[in-house]
């Protein structure tokens, strides 16, 4: 792909958390991107995947919202989103309409399209070994979350690992139980505050053993979850999406990080 | 067993505080998951069984008429008798009418969930007939007035201290924290009742439509003694247990011992055809199957039709994380974990079991290590649609989701309340980058401070970028 002249043509699926929360993924995600011989649309009439409708039993609102979304990426080469678990939902539009509903192949054809960002950086552009070209730099010990869509429902496992290989300084150290939820899944986290505290405890408890600096993962939602939690409990390490730092967008605050350093400043 | 599903939260709040519990859950996340994973990675084709055991599950519930009936006509063959219950109930009354028969006053017991369904147990002592259970875990169950908290594993939720206790109380023997004197304290209480027990009940792992038999598979031998030692031997099982022929039933024995346990057989495989034969050295005289309904036959062709493939292995609740803080019996009735999500709400109805499915993440690990590969979330999702159809999600659920889905179905709406939460956020959590309490969300701030925006939102930055703002 990325050895023909024409450039590929990506549809950015920004993600509401990504939008309104932590905009740098947006744009470490269009970087890498364009690094890798893209050129990259942000087609304005996406609002949400419509996972909180999908998972709440509101079908009907769940077709409507797909219905737009499809509308807004039509015509683009490729959609790609750095999020596993939003694109995982473009990937369930299909499961929505009936064999006979002309929505039906539609939805198929976004499907056949939509891309996690590691991993259409990996299975797509074959980014991994551009990378290596660019003398991406982080000093940093990091561990990495897995989370649950974009592992079990798209494969995401080992292109974000691929790709922070060839970061210089970047040192990964597995978890225990990288692969466990955790507890976020959307609104579990605030209908079931309890259980989904006991689950990002363990999370930050395994992430905390590795002696890492910077936890890193591919989904906002999950490293919303963790980082709140780390601040919470007063662990020090830092959480970033992985864009950030394969794109070298590491000078703005980690997640939940102050701005500026509140104890120097005082 | 009184269902107390409707109360899942709180049942979940005080789980999460019982040390004792907390401690068991510990062990069990540890071990079950870890040994099943040995057991897969020595066997380069189990998933290609997997496939294998799913097409078989699918074939068999087209037939299942079929094989049913193929299954009564060799058990009758054989000497044996068929009951069919549609209800639970309706079990419990044919159990006791054969327990009346032979004049029953104890009887020994095999494991079995589908019993604990039907509530025998209680059904039983009501009608003036001892019950014995004689799996160990059910045993320390029974003389503590408890319930199974998983469907292979009943007591997992208990520690050693517990059993020593409750031995002690008991047994009236000098306390001890050895499992080996425990366990052999266990055997001479139990030795007795299998030998005095006038009718022996087990459940089924599997039914074999050729040859009329039914198997068991355990760990401690207490299914031999139970079925073979009294004169009346009652196998109490549910109608998606049979399979076509003994070879299939091996497909799916190597699946469950591996999904379950990690072990690559279970210790014993009994299989019962019939009452004893002549020349039999031993077995019981009569031979009674009551084959149970309680709601799976309306689930054929609906669209919970593949939980029917489930052949109980726990590998779904070993794996969960929800199961794996909560324990079995948050979930408030007999199937717990991902499993019992789906299978309660049929079997006690939504209204009561409605936190089942919701009380998940969609993780999606039950659907990875099912070896019949049912689709678990999915299945959880499909009661979500139920509840919501039905208007039982609570009112905030509702109107959230309403006023979400007004501003989401309409861009330049959307686009402006983004603008505007994002600038709430950001003055709120100001350059702290976060905040550590939140009345609106209190269900997060209660557990973990709340990451917020230090910028503008990404559409509003990247339009100021096209349009050279910068």
């Amino acid at each position: 792909m990325s050895t023909t002249n024409t450039p590929v043509q990506v549809g950015l699926f920004v993600t509401c958390l990504v939008d309104m929360f932590r905009p740098t993924i947006g744009f470490a995600t269009v970087k890498l991107l364009e690094q890798a011989g893209c050129t990259v649309e942000v087609p304005e009439q996406q609002t949400c995947c419509g996972q909180p409708a999908f998972n709440s039993g509101d079908r009907e609102t769940t077709r409507d919202i797909a219905k737009q979304t499809i509308q807004a990426f039509d015509g683009y080469q490729y959609v790609v989103g750095p999020s596993g678990s939003c694109i995982g939902m473009l990937h369930y539009y299909a499961d929505l309409f009936d064999d006979n509903d002309p929505w039906k192949a539609r939805a198929e054809d976004l499907k056949a399209r939509a891309f996690e960002i590691t991993s259409f950086l990996v299975d797509v552009m074959k980014f991994d070994e551009v990378l290596a070209t660019l003398e991406q730099q982080f000093d940093q010990k990091v561990t990495y979350h897995d989370s649950c869509s974009g592992l079990r429902q798209l494969g995401v496992k080992v292109q974000p690992r691929k790709l922070l290989d060839k970061v210089a300084g970047t040192e990964l150290a597995e978890m225990t139980e990288a692969e466990t939820c955790c507890g976020f899944g959307g609104t579990f986290c605030v209908k079931y505050p309890d259980i989904s505290n006991r689950m990002v405890s363990n999370k930050t408890d395994f992430a905390d053993e590795t002696g890492a600096q910077t936890l890193l993962g591919g989904d906002l939602g999950c490293l919303m979850n963790i980082a709140g939690k780390l601040k919470r409990e007063g662990k020090p390490l830092e959480t970033r999406h992985v864009v950030e730092v394969l794109a070298g967008m590491t000078d703005t605050p980690a997640i939940a990080e102050a701005v500026y350093d509140l104890g120097k400043q005082a | 067993m009184q269902i107390r599903s409707p109360e899942f939260k709180e049942n979940a709040r005080t789980a999460l505080k019982e040390e004792g519990l907390q401690r068991a859950l510990g062990k069990l996340r540890a071990g079950f998951p870890e040994k099943r994973a040995i057991a897969v990675e020595r066997m380069p084709e189990f998933h290609d069984l997997r496939d294998e055991a799913r097409d078989l599950k699918n074939h068999i519930l087209e037939n299942l008429d079929i094989y049913l009936e193929q299954f009564e006509s060799k058990v009758q063959e054989s000497g044996g008798h068929v009951h069919w219950a549609r209800t639970g109930d309706d079990a419990n009354k044919i159990i006791l009418d054969i327990c009346k028969q032979v004049n029953a006053k104890t009887v020994t017991k095999g494991k079995s969930m589908v019993s604990e369904e039907t509530n025998l147990n209680e059904y039983l002592e009501a009608n003036g007939i001892q019950p014995v259970e004689t799996d160990l875990g059910e045993y320390i169950l029974q003389l503590r007035e408890d319930h199974p908290s998983h469907i292979i594993a009943p007591a997992i939720h208990l520690n050693l201290s517990d059993v020593s206790e409750i031995f002690h109380e008991k047994h009236g023997k000098p306390k001890s924290d050895d499992p080996a004197v425990l366990m052999q304290e266990a055997r001479e209480e139990l030795r007795n009742k299998f030998v005095a027990a006038d009718v022996g009940i087990t459940g089924a792992n599997f039914l074999v439509a050729e040859t009329g038999s039914t198997i068991i598979v355990t760990n401690e031998g207490n299914g031999d003694l139970t079925q073979t030692l009294p004169k009346t031997h009652i196998v109490i099982t549910s109608i998606e247990k049979v399979v076509p022929t003994l070879e299939d039933m091996t497909l799916f024995l190597r699946l469950l011992a591996r999904s379950a346990t990690g072990q690559e057989f279970t210790v014993y495989n009994t299989l019962s055809t019939g009452p004893r034969r002549e020349g039999d050295a031993d077995g019981p005289e009569n031979f009674h199957v009551v084959l149970v309904d309680n709601g799976r036959s309306e689930m054929v062709g609906s669209e919970f039709h593949e939980m029917l493939r489930c052949i109980r292995c726990s590998a779904c609740m070993n794996h969960c994380p929800v199961y794996g803080s909560v324990g079995g019996h948050a979930y408030g009735w007999v199937y717990p974990g991902p499993m019992g999500s789906v299978l309660t709400p049929k079997m006690i109805g939504i209204e009561k079991a409605g936190n089942l499915p919701n009380a998940s993440t969609f993780c999606g690990k039950c659907e990875e290590v099912c070896p019949v590969r049912i689709p678990l979330p999915k299945l959880m999702r499909h009661w979500r649609n139920n509840e919501f159809e039905k208007h039982l999600s609570p009112k905030a659920v509702r109107w959230g989701l309403a006023g979400w889905g007004f501003f989401a179905k309409r861009p330049t709406l959307y686009r402006q309340l983004s603008t505007a939460s994002n600038w709430f956020m950001r003055t709120l959590g100001g350059k702290k980058g976060r905040v550590k309490s939140l009345p609106m969300a209190s269900g997060w701030t209660d557990f973990r401070d709340l990451p917020t925006p230090t910028d503008k939102t990404f559409m509003q930055q990247w339009n100021d970028k096209k349009e050279g703002k910068q």
